[in-house]
């Protein structure tokens, strides 16, 4: 295969490529406001000299998008930012959740929702977030099909896709109980019993789920657990994964975007 | 060429000419190294990994004892018709571990299976055996009805119309003095043949039983 000329670095903004003006230069007047940018770029140059984190960020921020980059390019970061919000909220909730099942769950639920100041709200965005989060995982799956973003080299993002596609529905499965009142019962008596229809698996998973043979006191602390601490994890760690390979691969033109003609960069011509 | 070839064969790493070999060894110490800090590393993970997940899938195997619950006195119950008792099926955890049954004296005209001969009540679950919701006897119509799919079974609890996969399970029913019992539920076929206890939504007609087993952590008789 011939080899191509080498493309050119990718250029910095120009905020950045302006070298920084010097301190206490010309007329010799710093100021305050002066001063406090400095002290500011001190303690970021203190850090980048012992990480070197500021070349990862260029890696990650400063890109080449394609032409034709349009709106539904950004129906994956709205996922992860309702994903952020659930997060957010979700940790707040817990400081006034019990898992408790004799009564407990649901008055503490009660209380977030009609006593604390902006429980409500926070509760609402918690509950509502949630439906937005699976709305949007499945747009952004959508836009990734038919724009067939799904093909080599970026099968493996898809197939992580999907797994954050099901840890998301763990999520809001376990997450539905939580509120324990009639419908998060029996939603979750439903929700289980659908799990135990898998043959020969099926019935233990039910079980797995229950901890136990009925619906007992460990159902209710078990989904808390998979709901705050177990999925959580797997999802944000999931997450980082998909979005260094989008950073490593880059974003695929939409398909019906032309390729560019370039003389130099055509095979038989060079 | 086959000469150094054949060196690296050798299984002794005396043949080899690592300095240091002892006679007759057959590991090099740098493949002892990886091989004792692979194996420490797969021990100190196992320690806490393998009983955290023996902790988090025990339930599964442990077997729950069943125990007897008194619903009732022998005259609140008749042989026309069904009587619902609510009692506990899951302590300490409050209303949340009440289930329903709907309770009636054994009638010879109706229960002509030769299973129930023996007993003096029938106690059918109120737990839907499609999807477990809790159905309703609805007495004009003489069914049981569930409000969420519309499973539909006649008065023995068999099904009649909707997404059931089998008939209502049933309890164990005794008599104590006066007063009348329930013990562990099992569950029946669609001619009313009994199993142990099987989940909603698991038929037991044909393979069902071997595809949906009976598991050590339902409560039996």
């Amino acid at each position: 295969m011939p080899k191509l000329p080498k493309l050119p670095a990718p250029p910095l903004p120009a905020a950045l490529q302006a070298p920084p003006p010097r301190p206490r230069e010309g007329n010799g007047k710093g100021g305050p406001l002066e001063d406090a940018k400095e002290a500011g770029i001190s303690v970021v140059d203190w850090v980048d000299e012992r990480t070197s984190l500021s070349g990862a960020g260029r890696w990650l921020l400063f890109r080449k998008v394609p032409k034709g980059t349009n709106w539904f390019y950004t129906l994956g970061s709205a996922t992860m930012f309702a994903f952020l919000s659930q997060a957010v909220t979700g940790v707040f909730l817990a400081m006034y959740y019990r898992p408790d099942p004799s009564g407990g769950a649901y008055e503490s639920i009660r209380h977030v929702t009609n006593e604390v100041f902006l429980g409500q709200f926070v509760r609402g965005m918690h509950k509502w977030g949630s439906s937005v989060m699976v709305i949007l995982i499945f747009l952004h799956m959508g836009r990734t099909f038919f724009f067939g973003a799904y093909k080599y080299p970026r099968e493996l993002n898809w197939v992580i896709g999907v797994v954050l596609l099901i840890l998301t529905m763990v999520m809001s499965f376990t997450g539905y109980l939580l509120p324990f009142d009639q419908r998060a019962y029996w939603a979750t008596i439903v929700g289980v019993n659908i799990n135990g229809t898998g043959p020969l698996i099926g019935p233990y998973l039910s079980d797995f789920l229950r901890g136990g043979g009925e619906f007992g006191a460990t159902t209710l602390s078990r989904f808390y657990a998979i709901h705050m601490l177990l999925i959580p994890g797997l999802l944000a760690a999931l997450i980082g994964f998909h979005l260094y390979l989008v950073a490593k691969l880059g974003t695929t033109a939409p398909p019906w975007s032309k390729a560019e003609e370039r003389p130099e960069l055509r095979e038989d011509v060079v | 060429m086959s000469d150094k070839h054949a060196k690296h064969k050798s299984k002794y790493t005396a043949d080899r000419l690592i300095p240091g070999a002892f006679e007759g060894e057959t590991v090099t110490r740098r493949r002892f190294m990886t091989g004792t800090a692979h194996t420490a590393g797969a021990i100190a993970a196992g320690a806490f990994a393998l009983p955290a997940l023996g902790f988090a899938l025990g339930p599964i195997f442990k077997s729950t004892p069943h125990h007897w619950e008194t619903v009732g006195k022998e005259s609140d119950f008749n042989e026309d018709n069904y009587v619902p008792v609510t009692f506990t099926l899951t302590a300490g955890i409050g209303e949340a571990g009440k289930t329903t049954a709907y309770v009636r004296k054994f009638n010879p005209k109706i229960d002509t299976d030769p299973s129930d001969k023996d007993s003096k009540y029938i106690a059918i679950s109120s737990r839907c055996a499609h999807l477990g919701c809790p159905v309703r006897w609805v007495d004009a119509a003489e069914r049981f009805i569930c409000p969420c799919h519309g499973g539909v079974y006649d008065l023995l609890g068999k099904r009649v119309g909707g997404p059931p996969v089998r008939p209502l399970d049933r309890f164990y029913t005794r008599v104590e003095g006066e007063f009348v019992q329930l013990g562990p539920r099992f569950s029946v076929n669609s001619e009313l043949k009994r199993f142990s206890p099987r989940d909603p939504g698991e038929p037991l007609d044909g393979v069902g039983q071997y595809l949906y087993p009976s598991r050590p952590s339902a409560q039996k008789l």
